[in-house]
């Protein structure tokens, strides 16, 4: 995971507290959202990053789940994201991210 | 469930950039505090 993305919500997470986050994904596929999703949760599977060793279970999503998409105007979605829904696989991103919040919901950790 | 949350936002060039989650979260009139466009290449 992206060793600058890792430092900037570990900062943003110590200024704003992790229950007034969110993070929101754009991964292309579903390893690389698994990935991700982890990193924010568990903390950086590669031992690379400012979140080594660092759980902070934030919230997670992809910004292809109902969860964001929801609330984001039609006309704007389509301008924005639109053909990506597409092309991308839907369904393995939102489990693998999906499955990374249960994991942390139900106390089980990362996987592996 | 995620009323009155700090959105931060994490795309990739490969996938959806965080400008765009980005201008679809401000469109909506959510607050955010980062994003950022991951690239791997």
């Amino acid at each position: 995971m992206d060793l600058v993305a890792q430092e900037e919500v570990k900062r943003l997470s110590e200024v704003h507290g992790v229950p007034k986050l969110a993070v929101v994904l754009g991964a292309p596929d579903p390893e690389s959202a698994e990935i991700a999703a982890e990193t924010f949760i568990f903390g950086d599977p590669a031992y690379a990053g400012a979140l080594a060793g660092v759980q902070l279970d934030l919230d997670v999503y992809h910004v292809l789940e109902d969860e964001i998409r929801e609330r984001i105007p039609d006309h704007i979605w389509e301008e924005q994201i639109g053909v990506m829904e597409d092309v991308l696989d839907r369904d393995g991103l939102i489990e693998a991210v999906t499955e990374m919040r249960r994991r942390r919901d139900d106390g089980l950790g990362p996987p592996g | 469930m995620l009323s009155d949350r700090i959105f931060i936002v994490v795309g990739e060039r490969d996938g959806i950039p965080g400008t765009a989650i980005a201008a679809c979260l401000e469109a909506a009139g959510e607050q955010l505090a980062y994003s950022y466009t991951a690239c791997f290449v």
